[in-house]
């Protein structure tokens, strides 16, 4: 239950940050928040209560393992979010370099 | 003002509306595995891999994966688009201050210990938890402590795009086999062997490493991008 609380919480500060916050750089983490929050969402809809990490050694049995299917779509979406990440935190630096701010009212044709 | 009000309470809403829904209708812990089922029963069997979430990302899903890799090729390539001419063309200190001989020493000594680590971990990536993508994250990892520390320290880039291609090709060539001898893109054509033993899997260990090597180099080129750009 905590981590649903936890992940809807995440979601919510990045949905926060991305809607009121000015700064570029505060808005690139509301978009890793909301990534966060949507890993933990997923992870915590594959646990099953009492089981292990999904690795058949050392005699764990098929039935007291948890769902590998989202950790698996999980691990993709870890890779896609540093990739979106990367890509935005660089098109930032561009931004910063020709208007020299930060600031998304001051960078013409980004208000909302 | 107002904005930030107005926002508040939509966020408030969003929150509010998920956590209550989650709560009440998702009981935490329950088991409903439809899909993966196959995947936890029959994995071993079909794939040879102990580690079901290796054996999910490259063997049953093998294809995404790839889509995956050239997902984060596009954005490496990408930023080095529209980070294009921005360096300093003869490259000399990025930084006005020097790092500590402390920073300076302990990232040396502990740079092969962590091209090791990353290595194990994406080779091993079929009996424990990790695979290529952890792995290639550690190495590049190394690379950036390296950056961080030494003011001139750069890679070579034509030797990182080289390896970069050949793991790739690799990868690719894995699956172009797989569909020459069986028939199917991506199919395992080795034998499994006895799961739990690091020959065993067959393709898996081999497209693990191509991935952490790639990955790893990619990563590296991002960090290198970024720090190439002048203050």
């Amino acid at each position: 239950m905590i981590f649903y609380m936890a992940s809807a919480f995440l979601i919510a500060i990045g949905l926060y940050a991305l809607m009121a916050k000015k700064n570029l750089i505060k808005m690139i983490l509301g978009i890793t928040f909301l990534d966060s929050g949507v890993n933990l969402l997923l992870i915590s809809l594959g646990y099953i209560n009492g089981g292990t990490a999904p690795i058949l050694l050392n005699g764990v049995k098929p039935g007291e393992v948890v769902d590998p299917l989202p950790q698996a779509l999980v691990l993709t979406n870890i890779v896609i979010g540093v990739s979106v990440t990367a890509l935005a935190l660089s098109v930032v630096i561009r931004v910063y370099k020709h208007y020299k701010t930060l600031n998304s009212d001051k960078v013409r044709d980004m208000k909302w | 003002m107002i904005k930030k009000s107005i926002s508040f309470i939509l966020i408030a809403i969003v929150f509010l509306a998920l956590f209550l829904t989650l709560a009440n209708d998702v009981p935490f812990g329950a088991n409903r595995t439809v899909v993966s089922a196959k995947y936890i029963y029959d994995g071993v069997q079909d794939t040879g891999a102990a580690n079901l979430v290796t054996a999910i990302v490259v063997n049953y899903r093998g294809f995404d994966t790839l889509g995956e890799v050239t997902v984060l090729f596009v954005a490496a390539t990408g930023i080095g688009a529209v980070l294009y001419n921005m360096g300093n063309p003869v490259r000399k200190k990025r930084e006005k201050t020097e790092a500590s001989l402390i920073v300076k020493t302990g990232s040396k000594v502990l740079f092969p210990i962590m091209l090791i680590f990353g290595a194990y971990v994406f080779i091993h990536g079929h009996l424990t938890p990790g695979g290529g993508f952890q792995g290639g994250a550690i190495i590049a990892t190394a690379f950036l402590f390296r950056y961080v520390s030494d003011t001139r320290y750069s890679i070579d880039h034509k030797k990182f795009t080289a390896t970069e291609s050949v793991v790739g090709m690799t990868f690719a060539m894995v699956g172009i086999l797989g569909l020459l001898l069986t028939g199917y893109f991506l199919y395992n054509f080795l034998p499994n062997g006895s799961p739990g033993e690091l020959l065993s899997a067959g393709i898996i260990p081999i497209i693990y490493i191509a991935i952490g090597i790639k990955v790893g180099a990619e990563l590296t080129g991002i960090v290198d991008n970024m720090m190439g750009v002048e203050q």
